[in-house]
Protein backbone atom coordinates (compact mmCIF):
# COMPACT_ATOMS: atom_id res chain seq x y z
CA UNK A 1 0.00 0.00 0.00
CA UNK A 2 2.83 2.39 0.71
CA UNK A 3 5.40 1.36 -1.86
CA UNK A 4 5.57 4.71 -3.66
CA UNK A 5 4.80 6.66 -0.50
CA UNK A 6 6.46 7.22 2.80
CA UNK A 7 6.50 3.94 4.61
CA UNK A 8 4.76 3.85 7.93
CA UNK A 9 5.41 1.11 10.40
CA UNK A 10 2.87 -0.18 12.86
CA UNK A 11 4.08 2.19 15.59
CA UNK A 12 3.75 5.22 13.27
CA UNK A 13 0.18 4.21 12.63
CA UNK A 14 -0.50 3.81 16.35
CA UNK A 15 1.00 7.26 16.90
CA UNK A 16 -1.34 8.72 14.25
CA UNK A 17 -4.35 7.08 15.87
CA UNK A 18 -3.22 8.35 19.29
CA UNK A 19 -2.90 11.97 18.08
CA UNK A 20 -5.55 12.34 15.40
CA UNK A 21 -8.09 13.72 17.88
CA UNK A 22 -5.43 16.06 19.27
CA UNK A 23 -2.12 16.35 21.06
CA UNK A 24 -2.35 15.75 24.85
CA UNK A 25 -2.84 19.02 26.76
CA UNK A 26 -0.17 18.12 29.29
CA UNK A 27 3.11 19.80 30.10
CA UNK A 28 5.00 16.89 28.51
CA UNK A 29 2.70 15.70 25.71
CA UNK A 30 5.31 13.54 23.98
CA UNK A 31 6.08 11.75 27.22
CA UNK A 32 2.37 11.09 27.75
CA UNK A 33 2.12 9.60 24.24
CA UNK A 34 5.28 7.58 24.83
CA UNK A 35 3.84 6.06 27.97
CA UNK A 36 0.59 5.25 26.20
CA UNK A 37 2.42 3.58 23.30
CA UNK A 38 5.17 1.87 25.32
CA UNK A 39 8.05 3.64 23.59
CA UNK A 40 10.40 6.46 24.60
CA UNK A 41 9.56 10.16 24.30
CA UNK A 42 12.61 10.55 22.08
CA UNK A 43 11.12 7.94 19.74
CA UNK A 44 7.78 9.80 19.64
CA UNK A 45 9.60 13.06 18.87
CA UNK A 46 11.74 11.52 16.13
CA UNK A 47 8.74 9.83 14.49
CA UNK A 48 6.82 13.13 14.45
CA UNK A 49 9.90 14.94 13.13
CA UNK A 50 10.21 12.39 10.31
CA UNK A 51 6.50 12.62 9.42
CA UNK A 52 6.73 16.44 9.35
CA UNK A 53 9.81 16.32 7.12
CA UNK A 54 8.10 13.88 4.76
CA UNK A 55 4.93 15.97 4.57
CA UNK A 56 2.78 13.27 6.19
CA UNK A 57 2.07 15.91 8.80
CA UNK A 58 1.49 19.35 7.30
CA UNK A 59 2.05 20.99 10.68
CA UNK A 60 1.26 20.59 14.36
CA UNK A 61 -1.15 23.37 15.03
CA UNK A 62 -4.48 24.77 16.10
CA UNK A 63 -7.51 24.46 13.83
CA UNK A 64 -9.82 27.37 14.55
CA UNK A 65 -13.52 27.52 13.92
CA UNK A 66 -13.68 30.21 11.21
CA UNK A 67 -16.87 31.64 12.63
CA UNK A 68 -15.40 32.03 16.12
CA UNK A 69 -12.51 34.06 14.69
CA UNK A 70 -14.95 36.46 13.07
CA UNK A 71 -14.66 34.96 9.58
CA UNK A 72 -18.40 34.66 9.32
CA UNK A 73 -18.54 34.76 5.52
CA UNK A 74 -16.91 31.67 4.04
CA UNK A 75 -17.34 31.44 0.31
CA UNK A 76 -16.33 28.64 -2.01
CA UNK A 77 -15.90 30.50 -5.29
CA UNK A 78 -16.18 28.25 -8.33
CA UNK A 79 -15.25 29.14 -11.89
CA UNK A 80 -15.65 27.72 -15.38
CA UNK A 81 -12.21 28.42 -16.83
CA UNK A 82 -11.11 27.45 -20.33
CA UNK A 83 -9.10 24.24 -20.20
CA UNK A 84 -6.19 25.71 -22.13
CA UNK A 85 -5.59 28.44 -19.54
CA UNK A 86 -6.66 26.88 -16.28
CA UNK A 87 -3.28 25.74 -14.96
CA UNK A 88 -1.62 29.09 -15.61
CA UNK A 89 -4.57 31.02 -14.14
CA UNK A 90 -5.16 28.60 -11.28
CA UNK A 91 -1.59 29.15 -10.11
CA UNK A 92 -2.16 32.92 -10.19
CA UNK A 93 -5.45 32.68 -8.28
CA UNK A 94 -3.79 30.41 -5.71
CA UNK A 95 -1.09 33.04 -5.23
CA UNK A 96 -3.61 35.71 -4.18
CA UNK A 97 -3.02 36.42 -0.49
CA UNK A 98 -6.64 35.90 0.54
CA UNK A 99 -7.21 32.54 -1.20
CA UNK A 100 -6.76 29.73 1.34
CA UNK A 101 -7.33 26.72 -0.93
CA UNK A 102 -7.28 26.54 -4.72
CA UNK A 103 -7.84 23.43 -6.80
CA UNK A 104 -8.71 22.24 -10.29
CA UNK A 105 -11.55 19.71 -10.17
CA UNK A 106 -13.61 17.98 -12.87
CA UNK A 107 -16.78 19.56 -14.21
CA UNK A 108 -19.94 17.53 -13.79
CA UNK A 109 -22.14 18.56 -16.70
CA UNK A 110 -24.87 19.62 -17.04
CA UNK A 111 -25.28 20.36 -13.32
CA UNK A 112 -21.83 21.68 -12.62
CA UNK A 113 -19.81 23.62 -15.22
CA UNK A 114 -17.07 24.77 -12.81
CA UNK A 115 -13.52 23.44 -12.81
CA UNK A 116 -11.64 25.92 -10.58
CA UNK A 117 -12.37 26.12 -6.84
CA UNK A 118 -10.97 28.94 -4.67
CA UNK A 119 -11.91 29.40 -1.00
CA UNK A 120 -12.31 32.97 0.21
CA UNK A 121 -13.01 34.00 3.81
CA UNK A 122 -14.10 37.36 5.20
CA UNK A 123 -15.86 39.08 8.04
CA UNK A 124 -18.79 39.94 5.76
CA UNK A 125 -20.21 38.83 2.44
CA UNK A 126 -19.34 42.26 1.03
CA UNK A 127 -15.70 41.57 1.86
CA UNK A 128 -15.85 38.16 0.19
CA UNK A 129 -17.55 39.66 -2.86
CA UNK A 130 -14.84 42.30 -3.15
CA UNK A 131 -12.23 39.53 -3.15
CA UNK A 132 -14.22 37.47 -5.64
CA UNK A 133 -14.26 40.53 -7.91
CA UNK A 134 -10.46 40.55 -7.79
CA UNK A 135 -10.42 36.91 -8.92
CA UNK A 136 -12.89 37.74 -11.70
CA UNK A 137 -10.64 40.58 -12.86
CA UNK A 138 -7.63 38.26 -12.89
CA UNK A 139 -9.43 35.54 -14.86
CA UNK A 140 -11.00 38.00 -17.31
CA UNK A 141 -12.62 36.47 -20.37
CA UNK A 142 -11.15 33.03 -19.59
CA UNK A 143 -13.84 32.61 -16.90
CA UNK A 144 -17.12 31.90 -18.66
CA UNK A 145 -19.21 31.66 -15.51
CA UNK A 146 -18.80 31.63 -11.75
CA UNK A 147 -20.72 31.26 -8.52
CA UNK A 148 -20.00 31.63 -4.80
CA UNK A 149 -21.32 28.99 -2.40
CA UNK A 150 -21.44 30.38 1.13
CA UNK A 151 -21.31 27.97 4.02
CA UNK A 152 -24.21 28.46 6.39
CA UNK A 153 -23.34 25.77 8.94
CA UNK A 154 -20.48 23.50 9.95
CA UNK A 155 -22.05 20.04 10.06
CA UNK A 156 -18.84 18.23 11.01
CA UNK A 157 -15.19 19.13 11.42
CA UNK A 158 -13.27 16.28 12.94
CA UNK A 159 -10.41 15.84 10.50
CA UNK A 160 -8.86 12.52 9.59
CA UNK A 161 -9.94 9.48 11.61
CA UNK A 162 -8.18 6.19 11.05
CA UNK A 163 -9.73 3.14 12.61
CA UNK A 164 -7.97 2.48 15.92
CA UNK B 1 -14.71 40.02 15.55
CA UNK B 2 -16.45 38.44 18.55
CA UNK B 3 -15.82 40.29 21.79
CA UNK B 4 -15.63 37.05 23.72
CA UNK B 5 -12.23 36.18 22.22
CA UNK B 6 -9.60 37.92 24.32
CA UNK B 7 -6.42 39.32 22.82
CA UNK B 8 -4.34 36.66 24.54
CA UNK B 9 -6.48 33.92 22.99
CA UNK B 10 -5.96 35.44 19.54
CA UNK B 11 -2.22 35.55 20.19
CA UNK B 12 -2.30 31.90 21.25
CA UNK B 13 -4.12 30.86 18.07
CA UNK B 14 -1.68 32.81 15.91
CA UNK B 15 1.31 31.36 17.77
CA UNK B 16 0.00 27.83 17.25
CA UNK B 17 -0.25 27.95 13.46
CA UNK B 18 2.99 26.07 12.89
CA UNK B 19 6.48 25.25 14.14
CA UNK B 20 5.16 23.72 17.36
CA UNK B 21 8.26 22.59 19.26
CA UNK B 22 9.17 18.92 19.39
CA UNK B 23 11.06 19.43 22.61
CA UNK B 24 10.16 17.90 25.98
CA UNK B 25 8.00 20.78 27.23
CA UNK B 26 6.69 22.39 24.05
CA UNK B 27 3.80 24.29 25.66
CA UNK B 28 6.25 26.01 28.01
CA UNK B 29 8.34 27.17 25.03
CA UNK B 30 5.27 28.64 23.30
CA UNK B 31 3.95 30.15 26.54
CA UNK B 32 7.26 31.97 27.09
CA UNK B 33 7.04 33.63 23.68
CA UNK B 34 3.56 34.84 24.65
CA UNK B 35 4.62 36.07 28.08
CA UNK B 36 2.31 33.72 29.99
CA UNK B 37 2.82 30.57 32.01
CA UNK B 38 2.54 27.08 30.55
CA UNK B 39 -0.40 26.34 32.87
CA UNK B 40 -2.32 29.34 31.59
CA UNK B 41 -1.64 28.35 27.97
CA UNK B 42 -2.92 24.81 28.63
CA UNK B 43 -6.00 26.10 30.46
CA UNK B 44 -6.85 28.53 27.67
CA UNK B 45 -6.29 25.89 24.99
CA UNK B 46 -8.57 23.46 26.81
CA UNK B 47 -11.19 26.18 27.17
CA UNK B 48 -11.07 27.15 23.47
CA UNK B 49 -11.42 23.49 22.51
CA UNK B 50 -14.35 23.06 24.91
CA UNK B 51 -16.19 26.11 23.59
CA UNK B 52 -15.52 25.29 19.94
CA UNK B 53 -13.31 28.30 19.17
CA UNK B 54 -10.78 25.65 18.19
CA UNK B 55 -11.96 22.43 16.60
CA UNK B 56 -8.64 20.68 17.14
CA UNK B 57 -5.08 21.08 18.30
CA UNK B 58 -2.52 18.59 17.08
CA UNK B 59 -0.79 17.15 14.03
CA UNK B 60 -2.59 17.77 10.73
CA UNK B 61 -2.11 14.66 8.66
CA UNK B 62 -1.81 14.66 4.88
CA UNK B 63 -3.39 11.30 4.18
CA UNK B 64 -2.29 11.25 0.53
CA UNK B 65 1.33 11.08 1.66
CA UNK B 66 0.42 7.88 3.50
CA UNK B 67 -1.02 6.29 0.39
CA UNK B 68 -4.56 7.38 1.22
CA UNK B 69 -6.90 9.81 -0.44
CA UNK B 70 -9.02 12.90 0.10
CA UNK B 71 -12.09 13.66 -2.03
CA UNK B 72 -14.55 16.54 -1.98
CA UNK B 73 -18.11 15.42 -2.67
CA UNK B 74 -21.54 17.02 -2.73
CA UNK B 75 -25.18 16.09 -2.37
CA UNK B 76 -28.41 17.81 -3.34
CA UNK B 77 -30.41 17.17 -0.20
CA UNK B 78 -34.15 17.85 -0.05
CA UNK B 79 -34.70 20.40 2.75
CA UNK B 80 -37.17 18.23 4.63
CA UNK B 81 -34.58 15.45 4.86
CA UNK B 82 -31.59 17.65 5.64
CA UNK B 83 -31.05 16.78 9.31
CA UNK B 84 -31.53 13.06 8.81
CA UNK B 85 -29.13 12.96 5.88
CA UNK B 86 -26.55 15.13 7.67
CA UNK B 87 -26.62 12.57 10.48
CA UNK B 88 -26.18 9.68 8.04
CA UNK B 89 -23.27 11.33 6.23
CA UNK B 90 -21.56 12.42 9.47
CA UNK B 91 -21.85 8.92 10.89
CA UNK B 92 -19.07 7.74 8.57
CA UNK B 93 -15.61 8.13 10.18
CA UNK B 94 -14.30 8.75 6.64
CA UNK B 95 -16.17 12.08 6.57
CA UNK B 96 -13.52 14.51 7.86
CA UNK B 97 -15.65 17.61 7.54
CA UNK B 98 -19.02 18.58 6.21
CA UNK B 99 -20.54 21.98 5.45
CA UNK B 100 -23.98 23.18 4.56
CA UNK B 101 -23.78 25.58 1.63
CA UNK B 102 -26.32 27.80 -0.07
CA UNK B 103 -26.80 26.12 -3.45
CA UNK B 104 -28.82 23.30 -5.03
CA UNK B 105 -25.77 21.24 -4.01
CA UNK B 106 -26.34 22.09 -0.35
CA UNK B 107 -24.12 19.57 1.43
CA UNK B 108 -20.35 19.47 0.77
CA UNK B 109 -18.09 17.07 2.59
CA UNK B 110 -14.52 15.79 2.43
CA UNK B 111 -13.74 12.10 2.66
CA UNK B 112 -10.33 11.05 3.97
CA UNK B 113 -9.46 7.36 3.64
CA UNK B 114 -6.40 5.26 4.22
CA UNK B 115 -6.46 3.79 0.72
CA UNK B 116 -7.72 5.16 -2.62
CA UNK B 117 -10.17 2.26 -2.75
CA UNK B 118 -11.64 3.44 0.52
CA UNK B 119 -13.09 6.49 -1.26
CA UNK B 120 -15.22 4.46 -3.65
CA UNK B 121 -16.43 2.28 -0.78
CA UNK B 122 -17.37 5.32 1.31
CA UNK B 123 -19.17 6.99 -1.60
CA UNK B 124 -21.13 3.82 -2.23
CA UNK B 125 -22.01 3.59 1.45
CA UNK B 126 -23.29 7.18 1.48
CA UNK B 127 -25.42 6.55 -1.60
CA UNK B 128 -26.81 3.44 0.06
CA UNK B 129 -27.57 5.21 3.34
CA UNK B 130 -29.08 8.35 1.87
CA UNK B 131 -30.59 7.07 -1.37
CA UNK B 132 -29.13 10.14 -3.11
CA UNK B 133 -26.55 10.29 -5.90
CA UNK B 134 -23.20 11.59 -4.66
CA UNK B 135 -21.20 13.90 -6.93
CA UNK B 136 -17.48 13.50 -6.33
CA UNK B 137 -15.06 16.27 -7.22
CA UNK B 138 -11.60 14.74 -6.89
CA UNK B 139 -8.83 17.29 -7.15
CA UNK B 140 -6.94 17.21 -10.43
CA UNK B 141 -4.40 19.87 -9.48
CA UNK B 142 -3.62 21.61 -6.22
CA UNK B 143 -2.61 25.21 -6.86
CA UNK B 144 -2.46 26.34 -3.26
CA UNK B 145 -3.39 25.17 0.23
CA UNK B 146 -2.79 27.27 3.29
CA UNK B 147 -5.27 26.87 6.08
CA UNK B 148 -3.76 29.44 8.39
CA UNK B 149 -6.14 32.30 9.14
CA UNK B 150 -5.06 35.14 11.39
CA UNK B 151 -7.12 35.32 14.55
Amino acid sequence: MLSEHESLDDMDRRLIVATQAGLPLLLKPYHALAEQLGISAADVQSRLTRMLAAGLIRRIGAVPNHYALGYTANGMSVWDVTDTHIDELGTQVGALAFVTHCYRRPRCLPDWPYNLFAMVHGSSRAEVEEKVAQIAALLGVEARAHDVLYSSRILKKSGLRLAG
Amino acid sequence: MPETLEAIDRNIINALQGDFPLSDEPYRVVAETLGIGADELLTRLASMLATGVLTRFGPMFQVERMGGAFVLAALKVPEVDFERIAGQVNSLPEVAHNYRREHAFNMWFVLATETPQGIAAALEKIEGLTGLPVHAFPKEREYFVEMKLRA
